[in-house]
């Protein structure tokens, strides 16, 4: 082990472990908060306004682009529901998607650095970053090597995230962790500060890709939001944080943001430190704002780019 | 600090309208996102009065004695209840010998078992509107008589069910048998979950029982009456009289009662047991403690502070085996007293019926001015106080979460029960001092260990003069667990099969 | 006034958490003087699919708590005890009117409840801490075996049947059961009541058929750990012989003795079908 990797393994290890039990019993109080009436409109509004409405399949063209865009800034037919913050594409759609929102003020994200696996080159992973850079992405989400973590070479993790943060020039970095792979809360963590290290006030740290089989959840949520915490206390950087893929429903997404409030406080309830990596959660939270406008329970298909044809 | 008031949130300071913005490193635990209130509504079915439970019938106390009970939330009177004296007492007891008698002894164990389901069932089919009588009762958060009193007392019931027709097995080489009537005295923290671990290993060891409930919390148990008459629990088996010190110590000291088991502080504990020294009845006692929650420099730092705020704020600190005193190596102690801080932030203070309320009423008038009293004295010896300013509702008995620095072993917060929301944090440099310091107390009911080395976990807790030891959690119960103390925390088990023997004669 | 022509039920036999003809599509005819029912004449491909489904309702059987086992079979308990009647008249099929129904089903609802009494409490008793001679925590856990296989005699074939399975369940394990061949019935309606009780599919799987036909593949499947049977000399031959291949726990009540099922409940019936794991680790600071 190298030197280097020596010194990052300590700096891990004294930001300590998670206990599994302890951080889920955490979390599972969020759950039993109940959120009714203004605070409820307050948290569905505020979760519109934190989501990246993502695409990203094999099969996506552009016209599938303009029809996301379009539901980006116009998620519903009142002109109270606010836009949301960001599209979420893959790099060959990246000029298409500037095309639409340009000037609307919604962002343009690119997943780059060989989405979702990361294993190509890294010559390779940094000229995707650039080009997307270059087609108009105000975002990069990229992949962290899970490969050279699991194997114990931190410094190759924490050197990519610094390259790749070069060739984002002004643009946000996002660095997924890729929960599932780590696996542990442990592991979590540390890739938490691994990352954190080398980045910006307002770049994200990210959950997952939203590709493998086990997403977001609000014990790796918690294991993120607590490193973001101490870290910010710690050095007085503020890290962002963006859960992806598993949240589905209006009501989970509330009580994601219990527990952003819970633990980060007032100043990280906005979309600059915090967004869902979601698609049909937009759909979600527009029903359930239909219903407290008309207090009637909604049907899916009212609703624009509905999933399912029931 | 949140309160759960209906005030609207704009007459409320709010936090992030201070004349100085937050320096670098501050979170702001304020009102951007304020929760509405969210009143459980469910009805209790308080009855407006309450007679004794003897015999399977509710009856008024011969003399005609009552008193009211009212809600610490809001000091609203909930309903009357009978006051038994001696005379009621004794025929509570005649009730119990003759079903004992006549009915209980003469049931196969798997038929009392039945009983006990049926018991378990029902509880759990009102579990709700026992969860709200239960916190209008004694004050505990909604949240906790829900998710935590009424399913674990159901689970009670369950769980020593199944002993009933098993009991050639508690005893390797032995047969055992009931003691016949036993007498029970329980508090007012847990109402309704001390109830069922009391009477269910009685019942399922086949006792019949006498039990005198708290006299500020004795609803959970007179609705549980209720079931027992729906569950056709044959008249006499369990009889529930109500009052306060003269009745319990009349029901401690009837001859009729051949073993009793007694839930309270220490100081009463010790004055049932000269009472009854030298009389041969079989006594259990689960008194007080001053549980140490001792926290290791390499414990999961984030889960330690939940385990310490669970452990002194749950169920408003009213608890025996509360972590009452934070020993907290040195080298950690500023970094815990800050996250401890920061957590505190978002626990809300307020009406026990509302459901996002994290921390209830105090149980009673009097227990609200001792808490005040000890915490005065805390101030008054030199510990540093903190509270986070909190709004506490004008009517009912509240005292904010309190947490004191520089607590050393002779602080009377150090020494005394408090039994309120109150830590007294101490510190310590190694495991030996760690030891020394956490078993410096006459009392010896519980202790908490937090630390990432195995090996240490198993260390200290053999070395701990602890009943309970929670490691890396805390406040953790199940039927199966026996639960009960060292030294003047009492003695006798509840819980598992080691609390099943204690409602056993060995033959 | 003509009188109204009732509904015949279909017998299926309960695997996976639902109702299945054989894969053969065979049936034999049960008949008490007229004819009964025609009942599923399950193949070694029927064992074969049971065992993927117990195998797939296995991790999550296991990880339920003691507790929640508990509720379940005691719900089995208040499902079984609604359709006593039914039951009874099941029992009598094929009995030549000796026996007492009624007692048989009464004595099955009281041996569910000795069972979901154990499953919280059985650790206890079997499990332990030992007092080694060095400075270790030593431990001693019990774990269910796995997948157990059921042989049910042809005599109280409610009762024998249940007697059987309960205990291997109570622990965690799963079970794929060849019901009595020639008393198939209550094996039918069991299944229903199993599949209303909350237990998850694939826990207990229920076969009917022909014995010769079913038990080899029972004695031989290597996913099979465990076998609890009431079987013949040769029978019990061919259990013990065939286990020997795939070291699987075997055990055997002989069929041509009298059995009384009325008291056939026993912490002992449990162990017979866990492992033990011990477990070391130093003491020390």
């Amino acid at each position: 082990m190298t030197a280097r990797n020596r010194s990052l393994k300590r700096l891990v290890e004294t930001h300590g472990a998670v206990d599994a039990v302890g951080i889920e019993e955490r979390v599972a109080k969020f759950t039993t908060r109940s959120i009714k009436k203004t605070a409820k409109l307050w948290g569905l509004n505020r979760a519109v306004t934190m989501i990246d409405l993502t695409t990203l399949e094999g099969k996506d063209t552009p016209g599938k682009i303009a029809s996301l865009c379009q539901k980006a800034i116009a998620p519903h037919d009142h002109s109270t529901i606010p836009s949301v913050a960001a599209v979420c594409v893959y790099p060959a759609m990246v000029r298409h998607a500037k095309r639409h929102v340009e000037g609307t003020g919604i962002r343009v994200a690119s997943v780059a650095t060989a989405f979702p696996s990361g294993q190509t080159a890294l010559k390779t992973r940094l000229e995707e970053v650039r080009t997307a850079v270059q087609d108009g992405a105000d975002e990069i989400d990229m992949v962290i090597n899970r490969g050279a973590f699991l194997s114990g070479d931190f410094a190759s993790v924490q050197d990519e995230i610094a390259q790749v943060l070069a060739a984002c020039g002004a643009s946000t970095l996002k660095v997924i962790l890729e929960t599932s792979e780590l696996e542990t809360y442990d592991n979590i963590r540390a890739a938490s500060f691994l990352a954190m290290q080398v980045l910006r006030p307002n770049d994200f740290i990210k959950t997952s890709t939203g590709k493998t089989s086990s997403n977001a959840t609000l014990a790796n949520n918690q294991v993120m939001l607590e490193a973001i915490r101490d870290f910010y206390l710690e050095t007085g950087t503020p890290i962002s944080m963006k859960p992806a893929g598993g949240i589905r429903t209006a009501k989970q997404a509330l009580h994601f943001l219990v527990a952003v409030k819970e633990t980060l406080g007032d100043e990280w309830l906005n979309n600059t430190r915090y967004r869902f990596g979601a698609s049909s959660l937009l759909n979600d939270l527009l029903r359930q704002l239909e219903k407290e406008r008309t207090g009637a329970y909604q049907a899916p298909y009212t609703f624009s780019e509905a999933d399912g044809a029931y | 600090m949140k309160t759960s008031t209906t005030k609207p949130a704009a007459s409320r300071p709010s936090r992030a309208s201070r004349s100085r913005g937050p320096s670098a490193r501050e979170l702001i635990f304020g009102d951007l996102w304020e929760f509405d209130p969210a009143p459980e509504t469910a009805d209790p079915h308080i009855r407006s009065s309450y007679g004794l439970f003897i015999n399977g019938k509710f009856s008024p106390a011969r003399k005609g004695g009552s008193f009211p009970s009212i809600s610490p939330g809001n000091e609203k009177k909930l309903t009357y209840l009978a006051l038994a004296d001696a005379t009621d007492v004794d025929a509570a007891y005649s009730a119990a010998s003759k079903a004992y008698e006549k009915v209980w002894s003469k049931l196969p164990g798997n038929e009392r078992g039945k009983f006990l389901y049926r018991i378990a069932r029902l509880l759990q089919d009102r579990a709700r509107e026992f969860a709200v009588a239960e916190s209008l009762d004694g004050g505990k958060p909604i949240k906790e008589s829900r998710d935590f009193d009424v399913p674990t007392a159901a689970a009670h019931f369950f769980y020593h069910a199944g002993w009933a027709d098993k009991l050639d097995h508690l005893a390797p080489g032995r047969q055992v048998a009931p003691y016949g009537v036993v007498g029970q005295v329980i508090p007012w923290n847990f109402p309704l979950l001390m109830l069922a671990w009391k009477i269910a290993p009685a019942l399922a060891a086949g006792n019949c029982i006498v039990i005198k409930p708290a006299e500020t919390t004795s609803i959970t148990a007179l609705k549980l009456c209720e079931v027992f008459q729906e569950a056709g629990l044959p008249p006499g088996v369990v009889n529930v009289v109500t009052g306060a010190g003269e009745t319990g110590a009349a029901v401690m000291s009837h001859p009729l009662a051949s073993k009793v088991a007694f839930t309270g502080s220490t100081e009463v504990g010790k004055a049932i047991m000269r009472s009854l020294a030298g009389t041969g009845k079989k006594m259990t006692m689960e008194l007080g403690g001053k549980a140490a929650n001792i926290v290791f420099e390499d414990a999961p730092l984030g889960q330690a502070v939940e385990g310490i705020i669970n452990g002194i704020f749950f169920n408003q600190g009213h608890v025996c085996c509360a972590g009452s005193r934070l020993l907290v190596q040195e080298s950690i102690a500023d970094d815990m007293l800050t996250r401890l801080k920061l957590r505190m932030q978002s626990l809300r203070v307020g009406d026990p019926l509302d459901k996002n309320t994290d921390i209830g009423a105090i149980n009673s008038k009097e227990q609200l001015t001792r808490i005040s009293e000890l915490v005065k004295s805390g101030v008054a010896e030199g510990a540093e106080l903190y509270q986070t300013p909190c709004r506490l509702p004008s009517k009912g008995f509240y005292f904010p979460p309190s947490i004191f620095s520089k607590v050393t072993q002779s602080h009377r917060i150090a020494r005394e029960e408090i039994f309120g929301p109150v830590l007294s944090i101490l510190t310590f440099r190694t495991p030996e001092e760690a030891i020394e310091k956490a078993n410096n107390t006459a009392y010896g009911l519980s202790a908490g260990v937090w630390t990432d080395k195995g090996s240490r976990i198993l260390k200290m807790a053999s070395q701990l003069k602890a009943g309970v030891v929670w490691a890396n959690t805390y406040n953790k119960f199940d039927p199966s667990s026996p639960f009960g103390g060292y030294k003047e925390s009492g003695f006798g088990r509840e819980g598992g099969r080691q609390g099943l023997l204690d409602y056993c004669k060995l033959l | 006034m003509t009188s109204r022509l009732p509904i015949t039920k279909t017998p299926k036999c309960y695997v996976g958490g639902a109702f299945i003809r054989s894969e053969s599509a065979r049936t034999y005819a049960i008949r008490e003087g007229e004819f009964v029912a025609n009942i599923p004449q399950c193949t070694r491909k029927d064992v074969r699919n049971a065992v993927e489904s117990a195998a797939k309702a296995g991790p999550g059987w296991q990880k339920r708590s003691g507790y929640n086992r508990g509720q379940i079979l005691y719900r089995l308990g208040e499902m079984l005890e609604a359709r006593k009647a039914e039951l009874a008249d099941a029992v009598s099929l094929g009995s030549n009117k000796t026996g007492n129904p009624t007692k048989e089903v009464e004595a099955t609802l009281d041996r569910i409840l000795y069972y979901a009494g154990w499953t919280d409490k059985y650790e206890q008793l079997l499990g332990s801490v030992n007092p080694v001679a060095a400075p270790f925590f030593n431990f001693t856990v019990t774990e269910p075996t796995g997948i157990c296989g059921v042989i049910a005699p042809d005599d109280s074939p409610l009762l024998a049947l249940l007697s059987l399975i309960l205990p291997i369940i109570t622990s965690g394990n799963v079970v794929v059961a060849l019901a009595s061949e020639t008393r198939p019935y209550p094996a039918i309606l069991l299944g229903e009541i199993l599949a209303t009780s909350d237990l998850p599919g694939g826990t207990v799987n229920l076969l009917t058929g022909f014995r010769k036909e079913i038990l080899p593949t029972i004695a031989t499947h290597e996913h099979i750990r465990g076998i609890s049977a009431v079987a013949n000399p040769d029978e019990r031959k061919l259990l013990h012989t065939a286990a020997a291949d795939s070291v699987k726990r075997v055990h055997t009540l002989p069929s041509e003795s009298p059995h009384d099922w009325l008291t056939a409940q026993s912490l002992q019936a449990i162990a017979n079908f866990i492992e033990f794991k011990t477990v070391w680790h130093p003491i020390g600071a």
